[in-house]
């Protein structure tokens, strides 16, 4: 994982709502800035985050350019059966990034 | 205090160059917050915004949304949707949820432009629009860099 | 990770009690910042510094060069403790005083064989963030080493030097009128403890040196060449002025 940090944990109780927080590395440039030669850095955002658990989609974030450098988003979900949760990040410039993690569910 | 006010006024020079684009407006935020609810009554409901009421940097500014909702197939809350008054374009973000979070909660960091009003639209299952808002007073340091 | 947590926060109490019962009357910049930002330095899983951080692990254990070595081939697992507490420190290969990211790039021209990682690059940032995450909780302490002295004076005359067009000081902010607020921010004393700093304004990870360039740009002084020396001695200055207080590195601050 070397542009990105998830937090979630290994193992849960079954019905248990866990925490998840993922942070990733990215200029989140707003394409309103002006640059040294005075012309506008051109907008370089994730457009989207989101996350699967086993396949079914438990939770997405549609961002903008309001959205701090670095993007950090932390949510919560049920851990119902155990599984792989995977993490997807989308954006400006074909700016892909997938990620996963296990959580063992008893 | 002539001292700071000097090191202030070198600051705020530097500090004015990058914030010449431009703004939204609060109506600007209502266009878009309207766009959202289709028009609908907003109320305030069980939505608490957590930001806090002085930053010392707008660029990384903490904020949590909770919403209290039982998240059941029949009763959750389907989205929600942050929006900004000053910053150059009036969203933040649009969370979408269900009953498999258990918990309405969302967290992230936002960037703001100057002191303005944050505005939460909370959406749920049975097309209730619940709304909270907050304001922020938003500092800049002292000694910045320059662009270059 | 709870228990981590949990420590640090004791740890920060720990700290600011026992500067109270003594009558230290230093601050970490880290108390001068709100709730929110506290919070954020605290938690692993939301300081944007461990980014930096986790990639600087893999670099650690990398190999590198022509002598295909990674760091982690001659420093063993835990060896780090304490190193990045100590620095600006006199290095045998160079025979002159270096600060921490001189010193990575001293190990990496001389015994891994590689190039040396440009100032204020991705790749010096995260090798420098691992390495100094890794004396996180320890207090500063620069070297007791008189060949440091002639340095360190530099640095202290530097501190208190008026300079740029606004004829101020490091020292006319940073000693005394630290506390009391400039613009809207408060001022803090500037010691240098967490470094490399995650900056919100930034929206980065940066070295001391980058922030103080910043704080002569804001003073109105023409900063000194990127290579100068001065730094070196600034920096060398600020940590004994530092010397016990609390290392937070990766640190976030406005």
């Amino acid at each position: 994982m070397a542009n990105a940090l998830i937090h979630a944990p290994k193992t849960a109780k079954r019905g248990e709502v866990i925490e998840i927080k993922a942070l990733i590395l990215h200029p989140m440039e707003t394409g309103f800035r002006p640059g040294t030669n005075g012309r506008i850095i051109p907008r370089n955002i994730i457009e989207r985050f989101s996350a699967d658990w086993n396949g079914e989609e438990v939770f997405a974030l549609k961002m903008s350019p309001a959205i701090a450098a670095n993007p950090f988003v932390s949510f919560f979900v049920v851990a119902d059966r155990s599984g792989t949760v995977k993490f997807r990040w989308s954006g400006d410039n074909d700016f892909l990034v997938e990620e996963q993690v296990a959580i063992a569910v008893e | 205090m002539t001292t700071s006010r000097r090191c202030f006024l070198a600051g705020a020079a530097v500090a004015l160059l990058p914030i010449t684009s431009a703004r939204a407006t609060p109506a600007d935020m209502e266009a878009a917050i309207r766009e959202v609810t289709g028009g609908a009554t907003l109320r305030e409901g069980p939505v608490a915004l957590d930001i806090p009421p002085l930053v010392e940097n707008g660029n990384t500014v903490p904020l949590t949304v909770s919403v209290k909702s039982p998240m059941t197939a029949e009763d959750h809350v389907k989205a929600i949707h942050v929006f900004n008054e000053k910053n150059p374009q009036p969203h933040v973000f649009n969370a979408t949820l269900g009953p498999r979070n258990g918990k309405a909660v969302v967290s992230t960091r936002i960037k703001l432009a100057d002191t303005q009003q944050i505005a939460a639209v909370v959406e749920t299952s049975r097309g209730e629009f619940w709304t909270a808002r907050a304001e922020v007073i938003v500092t800049i340091a002292a000694c910045l860099e320059e662009v270059n | 990770m709870r228990r981590l947590r949990t420590f640090l926060v004791l740890a920060g109490v720990f700290v600011a009690s026992l500067a109270l019962a003594q009558g230290d009357p230093r601050r970490s910049s880290y108390q001068d910042m709100g709730p929110a930002l506290q919070k954020m330095q605290d938690d692993d899983s939301a300081n944007p510094g461990m980014l930096f951080v986790q990639a600087g692990e893999e670099a650690w254990n990398a190999k590198a060069g022509s002598a295909d070595k990674a760091c982690a081939d001659c420093h063993a697992a835990g060896s780090m403790k304490g190193v990045a507490a100590r620095y600006p420190a006199f290095a045998k290969e160079s025979g002159k005083p270096v600060d921490l990211e001189g010193r990575i790039n001293l190990c990496r021209t001389e015994h891994q064989k590689a190039e040396a990682l440009a100032a204020e690059s991705k790749e010096l940032l995260q090798l420098t963030a691992y390495v100094a995450r890794q004396s996180k909780g320890e207090p500063i302490a620069p070297p007791d080493d008189e060949r440091l002295d002639p340095l360190r004076a530099q640095g202290e005359t530097l501190w208190k030097q008026r300079q740029g067009q606004l004829n101020l000081s490091c020292a006319s902010c940073h000693d005394a009128n630290a506390g009391k607020k400039l613009a809207g921010a408060t001022i803090p004393q500037a010691h240098p403890t967490g470094y490399p700093i995650y900056r919100l304004e930034w929206q980065t990870l940066g070295s001391l040196k980058r922030r103080l360039r910043n704080c002569m740009i804001g003073m109105r002084v023409e900063p000194y060449a990127y290579d100068a020396p001065e730094y070196l001695a600034l920096e060398a200055f600020l940590m004994k002025r530092a010397q016990g207080l609390i290392d937070d590195a990766p640190a976030v601050r406005p």
